[in-house]
């Protein structure tokens, strides 16, 4: 017997993956030292946002790149750990029991309802199951909005998380009990939170990594490519688009777990708003979709234009304030702008993605 | 020989509003190669396509070893043990070479027997093994189709039309194949070229306008001009 795996498709290296898992590379280490390197709370907010919503766009990438699954559900999960968590939290108080309890509980949620829309709705057309999704993800948003006794409807939810992550926790003390610094940061609970949330996320990218690189990553593809081929191969389709239907709901209710407890806060526009799920969109396809790497560039580059884009073009119109039209155009007021057209000109010179693109391209090594 | 691996039982078949198969009744003996001969849209693809289940006979029974496979579900009949090498090939372009073989895989290991095989008929699945499917030319995407088909023990094979397009040497190399492979599995084939099939063929159905006209040995239909004649359209006599 010959193992499949002594004749893997990784030796397909091209300079374009170089230059991808190079980038990949970056982000990932430029996240692992998050806290040392910007030590605002601003910029450890955006790098925690990005530890998660790399999470949420490659379990995104994991149905609409790789399996060719449209849905606008995702925020739904998303939505259904984090309100798990945090209705746990203020129900239990800030200890870890809650966050266990609570998370299994928005997991078996996101299970159920996983289960029962791909069982129902992925044996229709495509544009079907993304109206199915849609409705879904709006009737959740409604829930969220009525049941206010228990999601705190429009105003959400505010609640502690355990003692570990309190900024005045000490991770360390020196020999007079005052806390331990590392270049200049303190060892408090803010790291241990910002800590928390980058390595399940990484976890969770591993294990995405794992399933896309495995044989079952392959059935995946290949239903994407063409079901009836993989039919006709002995794959059960529905039966995969099902599992994989719940395996990316299942990070995606984590993902939201993750956001809960950093934000300490869960409410409809952070967890279910519709611009989440516009975003995760975006995320993918600019960072370029079934390649799983493009959600780390995608989301990396659109948080960091979110977050900055106004600040750059507040320098920019300064800089420019002598000359005529510049400054009004580089105006901040007109970040949304700019963002469009940034947006415009990655998918005219990367339409395949940054990441699906630049894979494409290059010699093998 | 004397057993029947696979019978259609008077099988009806619609596609949309379009009747296509009025009751194809045939018996396909265990071991070797048998051919379905016919014009362009006699019924030969979508006859194909109804033992797979990809399109769903309206009336009518198939059995394949004995049971009744007419409502299974395709890839339940895949997994008895028939694959199917489709006209189009059916390879998946995105894939290497090596994630296509391993799709036909129902185990974590490719048998290394069946492997060295397979690399002895078409030494160029060796050669672009971690190539990508879409680079591949016609008739190496073709050998791909039928290594897929072969990676596993596979009791029968269907093969839509394998020589369409592809140049005479890679015909005549498929003719080997097809021999070599027929010693331990048996193959239906669907062919309108009559030099290869005939080179190939222990039995032969000819089908015309959704039913089957003839049935016989290929050897009768070959040494008999006047029945060639009269099943076979002018197109067929490549």
């Amino acid at each position: 017997m010959t193992d499949l795996a002594s004749n893997p498709p990784a030796s397909r290296v091209t300079t374009g993956r170089v230059i991808v898992w190079t980038l990949a590379a970056l982000i990932g280490l430029t996240l692992m030292f998050a806290p040392f390197l910007f030590t605002d709370v601003r910029s450890q907010q955006v790098a925690a946002r990005i530890c998660v919503f790399i999470v949420l766009a490659a379990s995104y990438d994991l149905l609409i790149g790789y399996t060719g699954i449209v849905s606008f559900a995702h925020t739904m999960f998303f939505g259904l750990g984090a309100y798990g968590a945090a209705i746990a939290l203020k129900a239990m108080g800030g200890g870890w029991a809650a966050i266990a309890l609570g998370g299994a509980g928005g997991i078996a949620a996101a299970i159920v309802l996983a289960f029962l829309i791909g069982v129902l709705s992925l044996r229709v057309k495509a544009i079907f199951f993304a109206m199915v999704t849609l409705a879904a993800a709006s009737v959740m948003m409604v829930l969220a909005s009525q049941f206010s006794g228990l999601t705190g409807g429009e105003d959400g939810i505010v609640y502690t998380t355990p003692d570990l992550f309190k900024p005045a926790t000490r991770l360390l003390v020196d020999a007079d009990g005052g806390v331990i610094k590392l270049f200049g940061v303190s060892l408090n609970g803010k790291i241990a939170a910002y800590y928390f949330v980058f390595l399940i996320s990484l976890a969770l990218f591993w294990f995405l990594l794992r399933i896309v690189r495995s044989p079952l990553g392959t059935v995946l593809e290949a239903i994407r490519e063409n079901e009836m081929r993989a039919e006709a191969l002995g794959y059960r389709v529905v039966a995969y688009r099902t599992a994989v239907f719940i395996i990316a709901a299942i990070v995606a209710a984590l993902a939201g777990l993750l956001w809960a407890v950093w934000l300490k806060y869960t409410g409809p526009d952070s967890v279910l708003s519709f611009d989440i799920m516009i975003d995760i969109l975006l995320m993918v396809v600019i960072g370029g979709m079934g390649t799983m790497y493009g959600a780390v560039i995608g989301v990396a580059l659109m948080s960091l234009a979110q977050y900055y884009l106004k600040d750059i073009m507040e320098v920019a119109a300064s800089a420019t304030a002598n000359v005529p039209v510049l400054p009004q155009m580089l105006n901040p007021d007109r970040w949304l702008l700019w963002l469009g057209i940034l947006f415009i000109l990655l998918v005219y010179f990367f339409p395949a993605g940054i990441a699906g693109t630049l894979m494409k391209k290059g010699g093998q090594k | 020989m004397s057993d029947h691996i696979l019978r259609l039982d008077d099988v009806h078949t619609d596609i949309g509003q379009y009747q296509i198969l009025h009751g194809i009744s045939l018996n396909v003996p265990e071991g070797g190669v048998h051919v379905l001969l016919g014009r362009n849209g006699a019924g030969k693809t979508t006859t194909l396509r109804t033992i797979m289940g990809l399109w769903r006979a309206r009336a009518g029974a198939i059995t394949f070893h004995h049971h009744d496979i007419s409502n299974l579900h395709t890839s339940d009949i895949a997994r008895l043990g028939i694959a199917y090498v489709p006209e189009n090939m059916g390879i998946f372009g995105g894939l290497t070479v090596a994630e296509n073989m391993r799709l036909a895989t129902h185990s974590d290991r490719f048998d290394a027997g069946r492997l060295d095989r397979i690399y002895d008929l078409f030494p160029a699945m060796k050669t672009f093994w971690d190539r990508p499917a879409w680079a591949l030319s016609g008739g190496q995407k073709q050998m791909l189709a039928i290594s897929r088909a072969i990676i596993e023990k596979r009791d029968l094979i269907l093969i839509d039309e394998p020589t369409k397009g592809l140049a005479p040497a890679i015909i005549e190399a498929m003719i080997a194949a097809f021999r070599e492979i027929a010693q331990d599995t048996t193959i239906l084939l669907v062919e309108q070229n009559f030099h290869f099939a005939s080179s190939l063929g222990d039995s032969v159905a000819v089908i015309d306008d959704g039913r089957i006209s003839h049935h016989g040995d290929m050897a009768d239909l070959v040494a008999d001009a006047d029945l060639q004649n009269r099943l076979l359209s002018l197109s067929m006599n490549a």
